[in-house]
């Protein structure tokens, strides 16, 4: 697609989120309570956030390391709630320890063993989940009354989301945003050829840290709406789908957080509906449609255009064949 | 006749005791090498010599067991945009969603420094080191769509407007085709001519003496490094290759493996 096309694309998108609260309305009766408008922001908020990010975390191939950094944050939950009771701040911060050390664990695997990055991926994902499931377990066995809903960490529950997370979320979203304005080159060349950036003389070690502490302050700020199973869906998902329609990295990382607030902007309001629809799971059920449209319809890449595209070089082998020399 | 050895003050690259290792094994071992300002020079040897891992540790993106690099007498720190450096074709992802003037472009973000971005004049540089690999039409490509020598020839578009004294390149030959081919030689020439430090990874044996004024004979060790006319010996090959070089007749190696 040419890039006017793209950023055309961009914008209606944009306009369709913003028209969704009030077309929903009309549509399918739906209460625009305040909660429904704060869960629906801090969706959107999150899916912009973990889109713009996931971006890169895709092209350096380190989808499956979002995995396991958000699978490895559920012992820092339990932990956080361990020593200071229900309160977000500790519980984040104690999610951000657990998945920075599973970073660095899979890290120290990598240097000083000979095992390969996925085993080390999953040999972290399986011992820190497995461990924050048997605290979460032995925390619901407690004869205290405040531990409920501590498990919506491991699906996500929308309906978690009050004001106060909004700016908490706005604040780091644009933080983030001024970060990669700021960064741009540096980040696009550690993407894409890490070597090079380190030779010609950008600090790669550094650069390289920022990122990743990015990506894991995301995850951080998703587990409670996407919950640790699902948050790798956000991180990803957008990405992949906007990768389809573009071939520029700005364009791709704008798109794909576009993508990524109208799955979970849209996700995080269908499960506020009904309390028995868990957030993580509706919002990846969204952004996976959109990732399924994406590489069905998107030309150039897209399954169809593909299709269509053989088709007609067929045919005009076939012509050509018919009369030699034209 | 002995190699008149340059004055200190006149090496671009002066490498001493360099060892690096693998879990244990050594994939070089003691490495001292002298190059001065201006050679040409082709790093050669068998698979498994340590050729990659020789740029890789000069250049700092490995670690050092032991030893030191000097690049015109400072340490890499210093010497940073000294060096331009063209890695090997296959370390990149090339369906990474960019163009071919954009990783040109990437040449100059080391020059350009912290938070500038590139604008008017890195575009024109970047137009004119297209133009000298002959790839100027292509500047708004996708480089998915490129062939692998148009890949090579991007790179090495990406190293020129580097504008660097020394240059490292890893096995820019390796499966291009013939046109390729003989634009990296008019480019290496032509950085030659200009006064420029060359440092090439290299397999192919027969073109060495054409291509090269300076030979470094690598396997783990340095076998033999000097001036190509004096390094490029049937006992030299024998050394690195461990006697898989059947012959070498009328200057013309007839077998090689490796």
């Amino acid at each position: 697609m040419t890039e006017r096309r793209v950023w055309q694309m961009i914008a209606a998108l944009l306009m369709l989120g913003v028209l969704l609260l009030p077309l929903s309305q009309a549509l399918f009766g739906l209460r625009l309570t305040y909660t429904v408008r704060v869960v629906a922001l801090g969706g959107s908020l999150l899916g912009a956030l973990s889109g713009a990010l996931g971006c890169f975390a895709v092209l350096r191939r380190e989808s499956l390391l979002g995995d396991a950094l958000s699978h490895a944050a559920l012992p820092g939950v339990a932990v956080g709630f361990l020593l200071a009771g229900r309160q977000l701040g500790a519980l984040l911060v104690g999610a951000g320890i657990a998945s920075w050390l599973g970073l660095r664990l899979v890290a120290a695997i990598l240097r000083t063993t000979r095992i390969k990055q996925d085993a080390a991926l999953g040999i972290v994902l399986a011992s820190f989940f497995a461990a924050g499931i048997a605290l979460l377990t032995y925390i619901q066995s407690l004869p205290d009354a405040s531990q409920a809903g501590l498990d919506s960490f491991i699906f996500g529950q929308a309906a978690a989301i009050i004001e106060s997370d909004i700016a908490l979320l706005g604040g780091i979203g644009l933080a983030v945003a001024v970060v990669l304005a700021l960064l741009w080159k540096e980040f696009k060349l550690l993407t894409f050829d890490a070597d090079f950036a380190s030779a010609g003389g950008l600090r790669g070690g550094l650069i390289n840290a920022l990122l990743s502490t990015l990506i894991v302050v995301t995850i951080v700020l998703g587990l409670q709406l996407a919950g640790v199973i699902l948050m790798v869906g956000m991180l990803i998902a957008p990405a992949i789908a906007a990768r389809q329609w573009t071939h520029s990295l700005e364009q791709m990382v704008v798109l794909a957080a576009a993508l990524g607030a109208f799955a979970g902007g849209s996700g995080a309001v269908i499960s506020a509906l009904d309390s028995d629809i868990p957030t993580g799971p509706m919002i990846i059920v969204v952004a996976f449609a959109l990732v399924l449209l994406s590489i069905t319809l998107a030309p150039g890449r897209g399954v169809i255009w593909s299709q269509l595209r053989q088709r007609e070089n067929r045919r005009n082998f076939r012509s050509r064949r018919l009369e030699p020399g034209a | 006749m002995p190699i008149a050895m340059p004055e200190p003050g006149q090496l671009a690259l002066a490498i001493d005791d360099l060892t690096v290792a693998y879990d244990q094994k050594p994939a070089l071992w003691d490495i001292d090498l002298e190059v001065p300002k201006g050679a040409l020079m082709a790093i050669v040897g068998p698979n498994g010599a340590g050729k990659s891992t020789l740029i890789k540790a000069a250049l700092n993106l490995i670690p050092r067991a032991a030893g030191s690099v000097l690049f015109h007498g400072q340490p890499y720190e210093a010497a940073r945009h000294l060096v331009g450096y063209v890695p090997q074709r296959g370390s990149v992802d090339w369906d990474f969603p960019t163009s071919v003037l954009d990783v040109v472009t990437m040449g100059l973000y080391g020059k350009l420094g912290w938070l500038r971005r590139p604008g008017r004049r890195e575009r024109a540089k970047a137009l004119a080191a297209l133009e000298q690999v002959d790839l100027v039409e292509l500047a708004g490509r996708q480089i998915s769509q490129l062939s692998g020598g148009q890949q090579q020839r991007t790179f090495l578009a990406r190293a020129l407007v580097q504008d660097a004294q020394i240059y490292f390149m890893d096995e820019p030959f390796a499966a291009v085709d013939a046109i390729t081919e003989a634009a990296i030689v008019n480019i290496l020439r032509e950085l030659n001519k200009r006064g420029r430090t060359v440092l090439v990874v290299h397999h192919d044996l027969q073109t060495v003496p054409e291509y090269f004024d300076w030979l470094t004979l690598l396997n783990v060790e340095v076998v033999a490094s000097g001036r190509t006319c004096q390094v490029f010996t049937l006992d030299n090959l024998q050394k690195t290759y461990g006697g898989r070089v059947a012959s070498l007749h009328g200057g013309q190696v007839l077998a090689a493996g490796g």
